[in-house]
């Protein structure tokens, strides 16, 4: 079976692009939101939450968890767009 | 019936389906010991991935440990979940991809270097019997306190058992005994706590009881965590939801311990190789997420329960007569993990921030396990409360195990002693590896070093501080060579060793003031790992490049599997 060659180096740059971004992300959730911010935060409150301390104990997890969907999510996407079906 | 007998029917059932599961998953081939034949859906292995990663310390320890430092418990909660960010993004589908059995097999192809991977097998050894031991002695902890033996026979018991399944059916039957035990750990955990969370606020969703206002007594109406911050506002202790008070550990140390645990889930052995376990590069990065989705079930119920159980206790102890003191007190003060002492003769159990009137001592290994008790729930949550805990140190203990084995058997028998082996001789040395390794296991389990506790932020220091750059660059920079490889590894693991155990051993009165940077032994481990990144590069640099042919491994293992596209 023949198939056009794949692009190796589009694909990474593909793949470390969107890897980028969902990192920073994971930074800022990580050390923004949950550590730097908790004080600036805590001066609102969600329900018997403040905020910066819902972050810090359960929002963070909630976005890890989406980042990772997201990026396997996309990945399938490219791995498609390069490798077909 | 009593606890007892329910924990024994309990317990006895779950020791049952794991035997019975490890009887149907025997194996035959290497790649069946080492990966489990490399065909676990990914869902499947993201709940073995929970069971593997989340321990004893996880399950027993992690609600107790956060409902005595409030906010600052969140270096767990972030550290330990945040890592599968970075295992998913970065390492998880690339050694997949790879393909081998251990991740030692992985850095010494990739550095090219025998002494690479001898560098890495003894870091793989060292951070998995370090972690071993402690699975053991929670494994005796729970034995003594509910089924009522000795701990030595608990420890006894719990050898025998991973010894049957992880010599008979290696990886593979690892796997299948991690699902079981993830169902039996997570219901364990949240039948508890939901009905705790309806008990007090009325919610029986822990994530949304834990902000919740409390139905009753002395604190009803207002909200839980105000209601806690007001409680610690008495007792002269800090708020509990505040972040950087005095009291508290500092903003940097918070930064650097959460780093270190991050970086430190990423390099764990015994997590990376679960990712060989899948089908294909695809499949490791779903199941990274399913990983981390059967954590999260426990990470974000965990601080809900440290709050409820914070809230119990002092309002059951504190100013209680300690001659009307209810029963689970006097049981676990007999374990000696409970003590109070009636400094002002006057029989009532003062509980104080304040070190000098303070009367009760309370050991964080309890809050989860007395939890259901301090709640009044019945005796057959207390019973699966255990199982629970068992399932958990056996579980994380397996596939500690088993990366003790491979990395002997693969990585220095077959790879660098007897390399004209047969697989049925690597099989075999596998099998009495993994067999030797549990009783070196149980040994500690019984004659704990005194050390343990102290050495846990050892073995994720030296992970984050030695694998994690090695790997991460090994995939995403070509041209990093096996010498900034070796000085890296070297000068990331002397530099953490050597600070821990300064810190720890030597000069063990050292506060904040003494600290590099004020950052502590638990959290030195993230500038080990800088320092690994910069050393690694700086030396590749310096030296020639990689030979083509792992220049070439690189560029493949960066694209997916795709044998359709071959």
């Amino acid at each position: 079976m023949t198939r056009k060659p794949v692009d190796g180096a589009r694909y990474w740059r593909a793949n470390l692009r969107i890897l980028g971004n969902l990192l920073l992300i994971w930074l800022f959730t990580a050390f923004g939101l949950g550590i730097l911010l908790v004080e600036v935060l805590n001066r609102f409150h969600v329900a018997g939450f403040p905020l910066g301390f819902w972050f810090a104990q359960q929002g963070a997890i909630y976005i890890f968890i989406v980042l990772i969907f997201v990026y396997a999510r996309w990945m399938d996407r490219i791995d498609k767009r390069f490798y077909g079906d | 019936m009593s606890i007892l007998v329910w924990t024994y029917l309990i317990v006895g059932f779950t020791f049952a389906l794991y035997i019975g599961i490890a009887f149907f998953s025997r194996v035959r081939s290497t790649s069946g010991f080492y990966v489990a034949g490399q065909g676990v859906s990914p869902v499947a292995n993201g709940m073995a991935t929970g069971a593997d990663w989340m321990s004893a310390a996880s399950f027993i320890s992690m609600a107790g440990l956060i409902s005595f430092m409030g906010y600052t418990g969140a270096i767990y909660l972030i550290g330990w979940t945040g890592g599968y960010v970075l295992l998913a993004l970065l390492l998880a589908p690339y050694l997949r991809k790879y393909g081998k059995y251990t991740v030692p097999e992985f850095v010494g192809e990739r550095y090219y270097s025998q002494t690479a991977r001898l560098v890495a097998v003894f870091c793989a050894i060292f951070i998995s019997f370090t972690y071993v031991a402690g699975q053991m002695r929670g494994v005796g902890v729970v034995f003594s306190r509910f089924l009522e033996v000795d701990v030595n026979t608990g420890v006894i018991g719990g050898m025998a058992l991973v010894f049957l399944y992880a010599t008979l059916g290696g990886m593979r039957g690892i796997t299948y005994t991690q699902v079981a035990q993830y169902i039996v750990l997570i219901v364990a955990y949240l039948i508890p706590a939901a009905a705790i969370s309806w008990k007090m606020t009325g919610n029986p969703i822990p994530q949304f009881g834990f902000g919740s206002r409390i139905s009753d007594g002395p604190h009803a109406g207002m909200y839980l965590l105000q209601a806690i911050d007001a409680i610690h506002r008495d007792l002269g202790l800090p708020e509990y939801t505040a972040a950087f008070v005095s009291g508290k550990k500092a903003m940097i140390d918070v930064i650097a311990i959460t780093m270190a645990l991050m970086v430190g889930t990423a390099g764990l052995p015994h997590v990376l190789i679960r990712f060989y376990t899948v089908p294909s590069a695809r499949a490791a990065r779903w199941s990274a997420m399913w990983a981390l989705v059967f954590i999260g079930l426990l990470y974000t119920t965990a601080p809900a329960v440290a709050t409820f159980a914070r809230v119990n206790m002092i309002q059951t102890l504190h100013g209680a007569r300690y001659a009307e003191a209810p029963p689970w007190f006097k049981n676990w003060e007999k374990t000696g993990l409970i003590r109070f002492a009636d400094r002002d003769g006057d029989g009532i159990i003062t509980y104080s921030g304040d070190a000098a009137r303070n009367e009760l001592e309370v050991d964080r290994d309890i809050m989860v396990l007395a939890n259901p008790e301090i709640a009044r729930l019945p005796a057959w949550v207390v019973a699966l409360v255990a199982a629970g805990g068992l399932a958990a140190a056996l579980s994380t203990a397996a596939g500690l195990l088993l990366v003790i084995s491979s990395s002997i058997s693969h990585d220095v028998v077959k790879s660098m002693l007897r390399p004209g082996m047969s697989e049925r001789q690597e099989l075999g040395v596998a099998r009495w590896t993994a067999g030797a390794a549990v009783l070196v296991a149980g040994y500690f389990g019984i004659h704990p070093p005194g050390f343990v506790a102290q050495v846990v932020a050892f073995a994720f220091g030296l992970a984050a501080a030695s694998f994690f750059p090695i790997l991460v660059l090994g995939v995403f920079s070509a041209r990093t060579t096996k010498q900034g490889a070796i000085a890296g590894m070297l000068s990331g693991i002397l530099f953490t060793a050597a600070y821990i155990i300064y810190f720890r051993f030597f000069d063990r009165g050292a506060g904040a003031d003494d600290w590099l940077l004020g950052i502590s032994p638990e959290g030195i481990g993230s500038v080990g790992m800088l320092l690994n990144f910069a050393v690694t590069g700086v030396v590749s640099w310096l030296t020639p490049p990689p030979p083509p042919h792992v220049q070439a491994l690189v560029e493949e293992i960066r694209l997916p599997h795709r044998p359709e596209a071959a």
